[in-house]
């Protein structure tokens, strides 16, 4: 007779499939997870500590350095924030631009998660590379507004660092021209990919009234049935303006969160069509001293980021510096469900049902 | 678009349920005593009409004389949302009952504070640090910890 006993394995923080340093202490039986306790902090920088120390504006570049890949849109929900805490307007201009920006934001990072979760499964790079393709286009017209690629520090209080230049609205145009026939392409490439079914479908189940208890937020909370997305529930910015969906799906396994960030690619579009269409000419940016002075309180500011409700919680002493600045990060609290869809399953899946969340270290860390 | 309930309403709400629980309110917030958070927030989450069955996000500040921890909780049902604080004057020891058996998403969260700014939340059912080391001494985001540059 042999003699069985579970075993526990670190799976990371080392791994190519653990986007970033990420650990996962897994027990296993066979190749079966018992039980499983993400383990992180390897990037934790104090961000929210730093921020004490540092002026309102100062703190931008900071949320840049959140989630990476999704830049543009933490910049927005952090100046929203603090906007709501000092009550200073914005140019209708800067709004649109704004709302512009992180839309294409959106569909880059979803871009980018579903690339990395078709990896995952071991399709390698191949599909990959189609996402990056259109990503690229979308940080060269990054590029155009602020001289960066990836930490673009172009939303300011008040407004936006500088106006768009000249050649941004052509190119723009014939991005969200050519777009969808891209995501149709991927469609036609993935939505009914025997291989992709057959990994995807039932495999990391989460129930919407599990998702809502676990505080999941954005496309994971929608792919399991619960229609919450802040741009509708509770809308910020100029985003009561626009004509588009929030996409659902019914099963919240893998796959659904898969369609969610295709169908949402496809809202973004719209989105982008319409803030093109009404764009205002004007000032860009209110004056705002750099030493900004909120008055003593606190804010809560929260957007639907592309990973999920992003939040800063501000509290103001009256000085130049937050007294208190936290950051409500999606990637760190949609992973709390993380050990539950998991256990029960094959390693294999863990793997993907963690691409299938989306998570960010840079934002999980902070 | 969410609405923010008035603080005075909510507080009238928990005070039919336990008188004194609520020490003061503002527009948007409530402030209840520490020992009745596990009783409030399970009120607020169970009674109808109320339904605050998502908890948004959980932090805390330091204000030197007292630790504030704070609750942004929503209800996706009736799409309304409402700020509930509470006070821990015990800097050498403060505890606050966890909220974990009634909203799973605050595990993570609570376990950051713990670690960040070392109040222990009574129940958490896996208390330890979560960003930092086990072994690290102190918790950055008190005010004493040093200015952090």
């Amino acid at each position: 007779m042999f003699k069985t006993e579970p075993i526990m394995i670190n799976f990371g923080p080392q791994h190519p499939s653990t986007h970033g340093v990420f650990r996962m202490r897994i027990t296993f039986d066979g190749e079966r997870i018992l039980d499983l306790e993400p383990v992180f902090g390897y990037l934790h920088r104090g961000i929210e500590k730093l921020g004490e120390s540092k002026t309102y504006t100062q703190i931008i570049p900071y949320t840049d350095r959140l989630d990476y890949l999704a830049s543009m849109t933490n910049n927005h929900a952090y100046v929203l924030a603090v906007e709501k805490l000092a009550e200073i307007e914005v140019p209708e201009r800067a709004e649109y631009l704004r709302v512009i920006m992180a839309e294409l934001m959106r569909i880059a990072s979803h871009l980018m998660t579903v690339g990395f979760m078709l990896n995952e499964m071991g399709a390698f790079f191949t599909p990959l590379l189609y996402m990056w393709r259109e990503r690229e286009k979308i940080l060269d017209l990054f590029e155009m507004v602020c001289g960066q690629r990836l930490t673009y520090n172009y939303m300011r209080i008040g407004g936006l660092s500088q106006d768009i230049p000249e050649e941004f609205m052509p190119a723009l145009e014939r991005f969200i021209e050519e777009m969808p026939g891209f995501i149709d392409e991927y469609d036609q490439l993935l939505a009914e990919n025997e291989i992709l079914l057959a990994r995807t479908k039932g495999v990391g189940i989460l129930p919407p009234e599990q998702a809502i208890n676990c505080s999941v937020s954005g496309p994971v909370l929608r792919a399991s049935g619960v229609q919450w997305d802040l741009r509708r529930a509770d809308p910020y910015s100029i985003y009561d303006r626009f004509d588009f969906e929030i996409p659902t799906c019914q099963n919240g396994d893998v796959y659904d969160r898969y369609r969610m960030r295709i169908l949402e690619m496809r809202q973004s579009v719209r989105i982008v069509k319409q803030a093109m269409d009404q764009l205002p000419l004007g000032e860009v940016r209110t004056k705002v001293s750099a030493t900004l002075r909120p008055p003593k309180g606190e804010v809560y500011g929260h957007i639907e980021g592309p990973k999920g409700e992003l939040g800063f919680y501000l509290v103001s002493d009256g000085s130049p510096n937050p007294y208190r600045f936290h950051i409500r990060a999606p990637a760190i609290i949609n992973l709390t469900m993380f050990r539950d869809v998991c256990v029960g399953r094959l390693l294999a899946d863990a793997i993907i049902i963690l691409g299938s969340i989306d998570i960010c270290m840079g934002e999980v860390d902070r | 678009m969410t609405i923010a309930l008035s603080g005075e309403d909510v507080a009238r709400r928990i005070g039919e349920h336990l008188p004194d629980a609520v020490t003061e309110f503002s527009e948007t917030a409530v402030f209840i005593k520490v020992e009745d958070v596990l009783d409030i927030a399970r009120f607020l989450k169970e009674t109808p009409r109320l339904e605050f069955d998502y908890l948004n996000s959980i932090t805390a500040v330091d204000y030197t004389e007292h630790f504030e921890v704070v609750y942004h909780l929503t209800s996706i049902t009736n799409n309304h949302s409402i700020v509930l604080k509470t006070r821990c004057y015990d800097r050498e020891n403060p505890r606050v009952p966890s909220v974990v058996s009634l909203w799973q998403g605050a595990d993570f969260q609570e376990r950051e504070v713990y670690d960040l700014m070392g109040i222990a939340f009574d129940g958490h059912p896996n208390l330890k640090r979560i960003l930092l080391w086990e072994g690290f001494a102190g918790h950055p985001l008190r005010k004493d910890y040093g200015s952090g540059v």
